[in-house]
């Protein structure tokens, strides 16, 4: 049941938010994110006493076809969801110094985003989880576009049709197996232990990984993804690129694996390749990158990568890994895109070539940013450098090769990282550039926020790692 | 027998006016360029349809169809006095109604 | 039980010595504004506990005791299972001490260097944390502490060579130093997986427990020890990954003396010492380690004879002598490149800071064509760095020449050829080192009249660090006497813990006989004496000076320009990275994937495009179409 109460807390919020006064809507929105965190805080506490069945929920919903309303969590489960409620408050709080238009539409549609993608994470059911899957595109469509910067309309329409045409193949897949199930039920618990026979998860493997793939995104399917972060409004490249992207990565391991472990062995080999590919790709792109905020992107794009090979290596480690990492990847990305939006109010421009010198005008916002960047280039001790070791470690346990060739990641990692930080943070031209203005509360509430995770996660990622295993284990124990 | 008394071929004479009247519509709803005639033939057709139900429902001696002859009266009147309406609107704003002027519909 | 009691004790002072820096570090950082010049004090302070801590440590063990203590479990995980724990023994004793002791006294001095810098403490958090991390990767009881260490003192460095962020230089310097690093990082970490992947456990003890099973050259451990060799050639500046630390002078003089002399740069060594029964498992990696070191150690100090910039020929100086204790690794001498590094630590950094001192004096000026007769205005500052000079030269009884020494009759044990060569450099070493001590303070002073009237001695802050290091050169080899002299080696004894296990599997060449020894420690005194006659005749006799850069011809002008190795590492690797990225963009991600996702957009656009034709706008026309298909629906269903 507690299930339920964590997803309508989101609910309830849209909906008010829907009406409210243009002044109160962002404490509103972040009154219930702060609620919704720290019913989270006590949904931790009754999942590690009580295990996952205090979250249960199962009602029938449609008859024909079979359709029930089945929510619960897992240790899986649960670390998205504290993802998703630890991060939505920084979200919230990051633009309470921006004046956006029409505010109270603008953080109603964040918080049904809220309330889709917890749906998403604790769905249990195949459809009742594909309809949270596209509902969770629609308020994040409208952000984008209404909100957005000048390209926004032609970059989001193709930001939507291409994830939705990956849904659409999704739909055919779970309705292949809607008909194929002998008492026909789209069920988690009965899809993941009644499999149909490998000769189908060859072809529907696909059906689901490429809806999966453009989500995450895995190259090709990327190209949606730095043109949609670079024209949404910040806020929204954070809800897309900290979150959504998550749920690609939580589907491979929720969905695409335990439905098709056939086809997960069978394709493992080729998918694996292709992200390791992907992961020097987007590194290599990155370098020469003139935007911060493209710059961000392909950094993400490489970083999921290696989140999609340590899923696929099927290895204890690789699934923890890439657990890990999710959480890591999700607080980090979000600090840098909250670092570029503080730049890009103070100094109107994303260019790498327009800007400098901060770091003289505002030295702990230069802190901040350094310590975000460590954890995006996996410095030991920050959260960064335990998914990547664990990830990295996978690979090379699968293919020492392969291991090595993702493992440059950590070089161009590197390399990207520090160029874009010299050139947007150091250097003395003071005189060409605007005054820098000091951080406001907010964000120094968000930056410090951010990087105190970035060090607990560094340190004891024990917590995520306890937290997962038994879940993990049911996992491997299904292939 | 003669043709005429026999009702089956009586309900042959029917059908071949029935046929006559909806091709005379056809044609007229083809070839003539005035709207309003357009729409009066259209209204030939539907009566010709008309016929050709009330004349099967004698055949048969089931009354569905000349329910029907009702519901299509009523669906018809109705229907010309939208169209007459249009008509009357389109008159009004290009002063024709000659269907080779009405050609801004395209791409 | 006594025993344990004893040991359990001091684990409070094991774990306060990465504490205090750390301590010291946040205070810095949080409340640094108000500190002031109060700042520097309790940087030096935060040390001195760690200091002090260790010397507790040290007099606290006795023989071959260890503590062994883990603190938390950090990573737990499958095959994972990685502690945070703390190994106090012989060797990293030895480490601790040298770290705390120079990092302490290089504290002391950073208060009278930085005084004027609007950065002062800034410059101290960052020197804390640094110390911060060299203790852990020196204190770690297994590989993936060490490692955390590792980078994080590669953090260290980039934040300090790019301490005057303003200047594009130093940043690009610092870029560079960090991402050379990573390249070795990316080794050692394929090292630490493969350590997981087949031994279980990255735990140092467990690991030198399971390696009693393989043979000698067996591939895995020939593997492994290579991916962890690539990794001490990125920190510890070998060929080909050496170039970062020239560069790396852009940053303050003491962090050049502390970090890129006297510890980091070592950690390489250090880690290779730490896991030596697994390098001597693996004879053909220590083959290569020698080659690699011995040229590292010839090529640099051939560069070093052409450099102007009195940091930049210090620099050139520390990868050769690092290249020396590699080629000491190389043959298995394991504690005889411990015993250099120590030495190196003493008169290296000493080196440095001297050379800090007459930077000072000359007001920032770094150039020795325009010094020259120093010796009279900063006399404590000339004394010790000719003490210093004397010690790196390798001249009786000064700690280099006995290290330096060991080293040599070692490589005469085992190969010729690396013993001559590793003469040879050293050779060069005493003539550049000489070279530059003549052109800086002999002969007459070369400066402008304002840097004249400018000349001062450092404060006693700086001149007393000096002082204290040049006793440990001048001394510090007597920790380590040879053989001939008739008394203990007290390092390797205070050693041999630690290298017992590994002198049992390297193969035993029959030790040199007495005569030998002497014979060899006269070859080299008599070549560096040479050297030092032929700088003394070129730069004092002659009162030669080097030669402007535009003048410079031929293979001198090749050296002088470090054999352009940077500028053909950007050709190669730089440049086409660059290339590539922008091809791949521009390329593969715009031209192709991208044109196949919207080609399925440009598909349906021209097909609405074609289709729309039918739409005349001719209402005769529809009514035809219409009825004209309507007819065609009516055949074909009479004809099916």
């Amino acid at each position: 049941m507690l299930s339920l109460e964590l997803l309508f807390i989101p609910l309830l919020a849209s909906l008010l938010l829907l009406f409210a006064n243009e002044k109160a809507a962002k404490p509103l929105a972040l009154l219930f994110s702060i609620v919704e965190a720290i019913f989270t805080i006590y949904a931790y506490q009754v999942f590690q006493q009580n295990g996952s069945e205090a979250f249960e929920f199962q009602m029938p919903w449609v008859n024909k076809p079979q359709i029930n309303l089945h929510f619960g969590i897992d240790g899986i489960s649960l670390l998205m969801v504290v993802l998703t409620n630890l991060l939505i408050p920084f979200i919230i709080l990051s633009g309470f110094q921006r004046t956006t238009k029409r505010v109270a539409t603008f953080y109603a549609l964040l918080s049904f985003m809220h309330f889709a993608l917890l749906g998403v994470f604790m769905a249990l059911d195949g459809f009742v989880y594909y309809i949270f899957w596209e509902l969770a595109l629609i308020p994040i469509y409208f952000m984008a576009f209404n909100w957005g910067d000048e390209n926004s309309a032609k970059v989001t329409l193709k930001f939507f049709i291409y994830t939705l045409a990956g849904s659409l193949l999704m739909l055919f897949g779970f309705i292949y197996l809607y008909m194929g199930t002998p008492n026909h039920s789209l069920d988690w618990s009965i899809l993941s232990t009644q499999h149909t026979c490998s000769c189908n998860q060859t072809w529907l493997f696909w059906l689901f990984f490429i809806a999966f793939a453009i989500k995450i995104p895995i190259i090709p399917f990327h190209t949606w993804q730095p043109d949609t972060y670079q024209s949404a409004p910040t806020q929204g490249t954070m809800l897309l690129s900290g979150i959504m992207l998550k749920m690609g990565t939580y589907s491979l391991l929720r969905w695409l694996l335990p439905i098709f472990p056939a086809g997960m062995h069978e394709w493992q080999p080729v998918v694996i390749t292709l992200s390791v590919i992907g992961i020097v790709y987007a590194s290599v792109i990155a370098i020469m990158q003139r935007d911060l905020k493209k710059l961000f992107a392909y950094s993400s794009i490489a970083h999921v990568g290696l989140i999609a090979a340590g899923t696929f290596t099927l290895s204890f480690e690789g699934m923890q890994g890439a657990l890990v990492q999710m959480l890591a990847h999700g607080i980090n990305v979000v600090g840098l895109f909250f670092c570029a939006d503080i730049i890009l109010n103070r100094k109107g421009s994303l260019q790498l070539h327009q800007l400098g010198c901060i770091r003289i005008q505002s030295p702990w916002f230069a802190a901040f940013f350094l310590v975000i960047v460590l954890g995006a280039i996996a410095l030991p001790l920050t959260n960064g450098f335990v998914g990547e070791f664990m990830l990295l470690y996978s690979l090379f346990k699968y293919n020492m090769w392969l291991g090595a060739v993702a493992g440059t990641t950590i070089i161009l990692g590197a390399v990207y990282m520090l160029k874009m930080y010299q050139e947007v943070m150091l250097g003395d031209q003071v005189e060409q550039s605007e005054p820098m203005e000091g951080l406001h509360w907010n964000e120094k509430v968000v930056l410090i926020g951010i990087v105190a995770l970035i060090f607990i996660l560094g340190i004891f990622p024990s917590i995520v790692t306890n937290l997962t295993q038994p879940a993990v284990n049911q996992l491997l124990k299904l292939i | 027998m003669n043709p005429i008394t026999n009702p089956e071929s009586t309900t042959n004479w029917y059908l071949f006016l029935s046929c006559l009247l909806f091709s005379i519509g056809v044609m007229g709803v083809l070839f003539r360029k005035n709207a309003l005639i357009i729409l009066m033939c259209i209204e030939l057709m539907l009566n010709a349809v008309n016929l050709l139900l009330v004349s099967f429902s004698a055949y048969s001696g089931n009354t569905d169809g000349q329910t029907f002859v009702f519901f299509i009266m009523v669906v018809a009147a109705a229907e010309v006095a939208v169209g007459l309406a249009l008509m009357v609107s389109i008159y009004r704003n290009i002063g024709s109604i000659d269907i080779q002027s009405l050609n801004k519909l395209k791409w | 039980m006594n025993n344990t009691m004893n040991l359990l004790t001091m684990i409070t002072p094991a774990m306060m010595i990465p504490i205090f820096p750390l301590l010291g570090f946040l205070i810095l950082s949080l409340f640094g504004k108000k500190l002031g010049l109060m700042s520097g004090w309790i940087a030096s302070m935060a040390i001195l506990g760690s200091f002090l801590c260790s010397i507790n440590l040290f007099i606290g063990l006795e023989g071959d005791q260890q503590l062994n203590f883990s603190i938390f479990n950090w990573i737990n995980s499958g095959d994972l299972q990685i502690e945070f724990g703390f190994l106090i023994d012989q060797l990293s004793l030895i480490m601790l001490l040298v770290v705390t002791g120079i990092g302490f006294l290089i504290h002391l001095y950073s208060i009278g260097y930085m005084h004027h810098d609007e950065g002062f403490t800034r410059f101290f958090s960052y020197l804390n944390l640094f110390v911060f991390f060299m203790l852990l990767l020196v204190m770690g009881n297994n590989y993936a502490v060490m490692f955390i260490g590792w980078e994080g003192v590669g953090l260290c460095s980039y934040l300090l060579i790019g301490f005057w962020f303003k200047n594009p230089d130093y940043n690009n310097a610092a870029k560079k130093a960090f991402i050379m690093n990573r390249i070795g990082d990316l080794g050692f970490l394929i090292g630490i997986f493969a350590l997981i992947f087949h031994f279980g456990t990255l735990d140092f003890i467990d690991v030198q427990n399971q390696l009693t099973g393989f043979e000698s050259n067996a591939p895995i451990l020939v593997f492994i020890t290579l991916m962890l060799f690539i990794g001490a050639t990125g920190k510890s500046a070998q060929l080909p990954l050496y170039t970062w630390l020239p560069d790396a002078m852009a940053g303050p003089t003491p962090v050049s003396a502390l970090i890129h002399a006297a510890t980091m740069v070592t950690a390489g060594i250090y880690m290779i010492c730490r896991s030596n029964l697994l390098f001597a498992l693996a004879p053909y990696t220590l083959h290569i380690i020698l080659i690699v070191g011995v040229a590292t150690s010839l090529f640099a100090a051939i560069i070093g004879i052409k450099q102007n910039d009195i940091k930049k020929v210090l620099a050139y100086s520390t990868v050769s002598q690092l290249g020396l204790m590699f080629a000491a690794i190389g043959l298995g001498a394991f504690e005889s490149s411990l015993f250099h590094v120590m030495t190196h630590a003493f008169f290296k950094a000493l080196l440095f800071l001297g050379a800090g001192s007459v930077i000072h004096a000359m007001g920032g000026e770094q150039d020795i064509r325009k010094m020259g007769g120093l010796s009279k205005s900063i006399k404590i500052t000339f004394v010790t760095f000719l003490i210093a000079t004397l010690a790196i030269s390798g001249i009786f009884p000064f700690a280099g020449f006995f290290s330096k020494d060991e080293i040599l009759a070692k490589a005469f044990e085992h190969n010729l050829l690396a013993w001559a060569l590793l003469s040879i450099s050293s050779m060069i070493t005493a003539f550049y080192m000489f070279r530059l001590l003549f052109l800086v303070f002999y002969g007459q002073f070369r400066g402008t009249e304002q840097q004249a009237k400018h000349l001062h001695e450092s404060p006693i802050s700086m001149t007393f660090p000096l002082m204290v290091l040049a006793i440990l050169s001048a001394f510090g080899g007597f920790f380590g006497l040879p053989a001939v002299f008739d008394s203990t080696h007290q390092l390797n004894v205070f050693l041999a813990p630690i290298f017992n296990a590994s002198k049992l599997v390297t193969t035993e060449v029959h030790a040199l006989s007495h005569s030998q020894e002497w014979m060899l420690m006269g070859i080299a005194t008599f070549a560096a004496l040479m050297s030092i006659f032929f700088a003394f005749s070129l730069y004092i006799k002659k009162q030669q000076l080097p030669e402007n850069d535009a003048d410079l011809t031929g293979f001198s002008k090749i050296v002088a320009n470090k054999f352009y190795v940077d500028e053909f590492y950007h050709k190669v690797f730089v440049n086409p990275i660059m290339i590539i990225s922008d091809l791949l963009l521009v390329l593969v991600d715009k031209l192709i994937i991208d044109m196949v996702v919207n080609l399925t957009a440009i598909i349906v656009d021209a097909l609405g495009r074609l289709y729309r034709l039918i739409q005349t706008g001719s209402t005769g026309f529809y009514l035809i179409a219409m009825v004209l298909s309507m007819v065609i629906v009516m055949f074909i269903q009479i004809i099916l």
